[in-house]
């Protein structure tokens, strides 16, 4: 039992930091609200742009590109997750386990060079 | 121990909070973003349990990667939820039907004593003792090992997804200029250089290609 | 329980932790300042131009100057924008540019939270920095802005692959993810040497992870003005700075204690050994934010395609294959740690 506590206890100061450096957040940003001016117009508040009125919402479709990035980022994502306990117990688990993981990465090597025949690793 | 059973209240009702505001909010963008708030109480709520890999695990790969494409989708698509929601009343018996099944399992695997709620301090612990070894090393000892299997499996339904992904979304556009660095490095000077020596005066002979 | 026994259980570690915090953010803010000045002093040395020197002496109190100079200005929110998201994502960046140092040890167990998983709480942070970005870009309601996040987000995600790998390279030298043990790792030999090829990948990726020179592509002034940042001004600007800043800093810190030996002297030798660690930590931090800024003077700025292709066909690869080159190795020459 004190094992876990002591466990948490190392998280405790992080969760009072991110208690503090939200304040501090919160704080310089009220802080400039209250101590600066504000006079609104309707100029002033307009979105930047070339010397138009906007002429639709910006949040438009964009390239189906990024979310392939997005997609293939989380594939490798999840390898890299695979590779870090694998890393810590590399002296423990053996040829066996080093081998197991050689496959487990071929099979994503072939999904890759897959991926970089087909061109979907090109941004054009 | 006063302290942790705060915390432990305090994550679970924001999860469970943050779950409900997931379908209940207007904006989707605020759904996305509640959705990443009852992962991180999700990831507190490992850490308690002694977990701390996995909750580690569940923010980088949960928060960091698949809640950023679920954000470029919804925010990105823009698509009019006002619409999808008109169909709303429609699903709900469905809907309805499948959640009271949902709870009528729970309630029979409760009440049949499936689950002994004695059973954590009986058995062994599901985290090993903490002072021995680390979480992260008695998963790393028997992932590899022993559970090769899966872990292979594991491979091939990543191998599965990306395959799927590139068949699903990649398009090659025709409209475009790629640069091809091999082509440009092993472009040979003499087949395109041409130098002519032009006598001050006289009609030289320009080839352009 | 009797009243002092609150006092001692409680409220005493408590406000012990806070001043823990406080001796951490307080001179990293105050650093952060200074970095701006100290960028542009460098700069213009590189360039042969004075830099700042008007306010105070060697205008060394031009950052007080900026940061009041934003705390006066008017906070303009745009007439489109989600305003409470709008506010959300400086705070975002902000915060999670200060949080990640809770687990940096400055010298041998001198650290805020000695986290067995230190090395995934780094990563998860640095991973968690697209948000800001991806909030600020979408809540702006701006052409520009919503460009530049868009760009920013999957330029971050391509190159947060390959640290991904890069961790596990020292990883597997270390055989831990506690900060303290890498650093206790390297008392023979600091991993820059053995692992060269992986540091030069991290430094560079670091860079395209903060958005800096050579890879600045999500603030590119001559297309997107400035990116995600153009409809921000004052305070919410200003945080957004603090926070880009932090993270170069941390991100420097992290290249320190993963490659460069941490708090360890060079040469263990008397007067070396004698100087505390803290002093070699940030000096040696310092020696890599200089080579931040270096580059961003030096540097032209890289075109879309080919930063992607570079994080995507070269560094993912090359890490790929370096991360089952390392462990071949560590096994064929039985250099296993423990």
């Amino acid at each position: 039992m004190t094992a876990s506590t002591d466990l948490l206890l190392e998280y405790l100061p992080i969760v009072i930091f991110l208690g503090i450096a939200g304040v501090m957040a919160i704080a310089a940003i009220a802080g400039s609200y209250v101590l600066a001016p504000q006079r609104p117009d309707r100029d002033k508040i307009a979105a930047y742009e070339c010397g138009f009125d906007a002429f639709e919402d910006a949040r438009g479709r964009f390239d189906v590109r990024f979310y392939l990035v997005a997609i293939l980022f989380i594939i490798f994502d999840l390898e890299v997750a695979y590779l870090f306990p694998w890393a810590v117990s590399f002296s423990e688990i053996g040829l066996y386990g080093f081998w197991s993981m050689i496959v487990f990465l071929g099979l994503l090597t072939i999904g890759f060079v897959y991926e970089w025949k087909k061109g979907a690793l090109e941004w054009e | 121990m006063i302290i942790q059973t705060i915390m432990f209240y305090v994550l679970a009702v924001v999860t469970v909070g943050a779950g409900v505001m997931v379908i209940a909010s207007r904006n989707p963008v605020h759904s996305v973003l509640f959705l990443i708030l009852a992962f991180f109480n999700s990831a507190g709520l490992f850490v308690m349990m002694g977990a701390e890999f996995l909750a580690m695990i569940l923010i980088i790969v949960y928060v960091g990667a698949v809640a950023v494409l679920f954000l470029f989708v919804v925010m990105m698509l823009n698509i009019n939820f006002a619409e999808l929601r008109a169909g709303f009343l429609q699903y709900l018996p469905i809907g309805g039907v499948i959640g009271i099944i949902l709870l009528a399992e729970l309630v029979l695997v409760f009440a049949s004593g499936a689950i002994d709620i004695e059973v954590p301090t009986t058995v062994a612990s599901p985290t090993p003792p903490a002072d021995e070894i680390t979480n992260t090393q008695a998963l790393g000892d028997v992932l590899y090992t022993h559970y090769a299997y899966l872990f292979q499996g594991a491979g091939f339904i990543l191998l599965i997804a990306m395959v799927g992904a590139i068949v699903l979304t990649h398009r090659r556009r025709a409209d475009v200029r790629r640069q091809r660095i091999t082509d440009q490095v092993a472009r040979d000077p003499k087949a395109t250089v041409q130098v002519t020596d032009i006598e001050p005066g006289a009609e030289g002979t320009w080839k352009s290609d | 329980m009797a009243e002092a026994g609150v006092w001692s259980t409680y409220f005493y570690p408590l406000f012990l932790t806070i001043g823990y915090i406080l001796a951490i953010v307080v001179p990293l803010l105050l650093v952060l300042a200074f970095i701006t000045y100290f960028e542009r002093k460098v700069w213009a040395a590189i360039q042969l131009r004075k830099g700042p020197n008007v306010v105070g002496p060697f205008g060394l109190l031009q950052p007080v100057a900026d940061g009041i100079k934003c705390l006066f200005k008017e906070t303009i929110v745009p007439a489109g924008a989600n305003r409470m998201l709008f506010v959300l994502a400086p705070m975002v960046t902000f915060s999670l540019g200060l949080i990640g140092w809770a687990v940096i040890p400055f010298d041998q167990h001198l650290v805020l939270a000695d986290l067995n998983v230190g090395l995934l709480y780094l990563f998860a942070v640095s991973s968690l920095g697209v948000y800001g970005i991806i909030i600020a870009g979408w809540a702006s309601n701006s052409k520009y802005a919503f460009l530049g996040a868009l760009r920013s987000a999957a330029q971050m995600v391509s190159y947060e692959v390959s640290i991904g790998f890069v961790l596990v390279t020292v990883l597997l030298c270390v055989g831990s993810l506690n900060l303290n043990d890498i650093v206790e790792a390297q008392k023979g030999l600091w991993f820059f040497i053995p692992l060269f090829p992986m540091f030069v990948i991290y430094v560079v990726s670091a860079l395209a992870e903060t958005n800096r020179t050579p890879f600045d592509l999500p603030e590119a002034e001559g297309e997107l003005v400035a990116g995600y940042q153009v409809e921000y001004s004052s305070m919410t600007w200003l945080l957004f700075m603090m926070g880009e800043y932090a993270n170069i800093v941390l991100l420097s810190g992290l290249s320190v204690i993963l490659f460069l030996g941490g708090w360890l002297p060079p040469f263990h030798v008397e007067p070396l050994m004698a100087v505390p660690g803290v002093v070699w930590f940030l000096l040696k931090t310092a020696v890599v934010v200089f080579f931040f800024t270096w580059t961003r003077a030096t540097l032209p700025r890289y075109r879309y395609d080919q930063l992607m292709r570079l994080g995507w066909k070269v560094f993912l690869p090359a890490s790929l294959a370096m991360v089952v080159i390392v462990a071949g190795a560590l096994h064929a020459f039985d250099w296993l740690p423990r």
